[in-house]
């Protein structure tokens, strides 16, 4: 499940190229190889997880969840909230590819629904 | 925007293995889209649109036979769907920001069949191909 999840912020890096505006320190971002064995990558890959998981975990309250991640992207790290959406469509189709036909479209509508839910939260903070 | 030779042969290489599940991936596509983007089903108040319906299963046909025409003609995509643009331009006048939601869970369907083919470069080809494809449906509209 590990490399499954890391596949998904290298997927964004790759179908969406210029989401790597925001990775300049990372290195080599050159190619679809750089990408997927780039150790930085990966190792985002699993931070971005981790808060979904916590996302996961406090449904409820997913804006006071990511009240302090959402201040960071805006003031800080300066994101595009538009991002926000593209990266939870490439974690849509990294769980399609993970599942397969389990990933019925009753269940891929459940996980659009938290991925926009989740885009919100994370833009509630910007001004 | 326009594909580069490896994004073709990706697309075309996987068309024929697609094509060989043409009809339930057209069906499965669409049951996606109403099922996460609801508002698109505004565009079907004429449809049965219950799963395995028959006008569900004719019209993910008619879908996954345009997109094929786009890969069989994926030199010149404009020339192939030359009169869907005039349709969708002026009788089915569809929101182009549907065009997405529909690309979108096309990408999900072939990504649950084909898991091993959804490499990362392939998913990126077919996401420009059908950025392509939704262009040249809009092209006419203004």
């Amino acid at each position: 499940a590990g490399q499954v999840w890391s596949l998904k912020r290298c997927k964004l890096l790759v179908v969406y190229p210029w989401t790597q505006r925001f990775f300049d320190s990372f290195g080599n971002l050159s190619s679809a190889s750089a990408i997927m064995g780039n150790p930085k990558v990966k190792a985002h890959g699993k931070k971005v997880l981790t808060s979904l998981g916590d996302a996961i975990k406090h449904l409820d309250d997913l804006k006071g969840t990511f009240a302090q991640l959402s201040e960071l992207h805006c003031d800080k790290l300066h994101v595009d909230p538009e991002n926000f959406k593209l990266l939870g469509n490439v974690l849509v189709t990294v769980l399609a590819i993970h599942f397969g036909k389990e990933f019925t479209p009753e269940v891929q509508a459940s996980w659009q629904k938290m991925v926009t839910a989740v885009a919100s939260a994370l833009s509630s903070r910007y001004h | 925007m326009s594909l580069t030779k490896t994004e073709g042969t990706i697309i075309v290489s996987m068309w024929a293995k697609i094509s060989t599940q043409a009809d339930t991936i057209g069906t499965e596509t669409l049951e996606r889209l109403f099922l996460s983007h609801p508002q698109t089903k505004t565009y079907f108040p004429h449809f049965d649109l219950h799963p395995g319906s028959a006008q569900l299963r004719a019209h993910g046909s008619k879908v996954v036979a345009a997109v094929g025409d786009a890969v069989k003609s994926i030199d010149n995509i404009g020339g192939a769907l030359s009169k869907l643009s005039e349709l969708h331009a002026y009788i089915l006048r569809v929101d182009p920001v549907n065009f997405k939601l529909l690309s979108h869970c096309l990408l999900v369907t072939l990504a649950a069949r084909f898991p091993a083919d959804f490499t990362a470069e392939a998913h990126a080809a077919w996401d420009k191909f059908l950025s392509v494809v939704s262009s040249v449906l809009t092209e006419k509209y203004r």
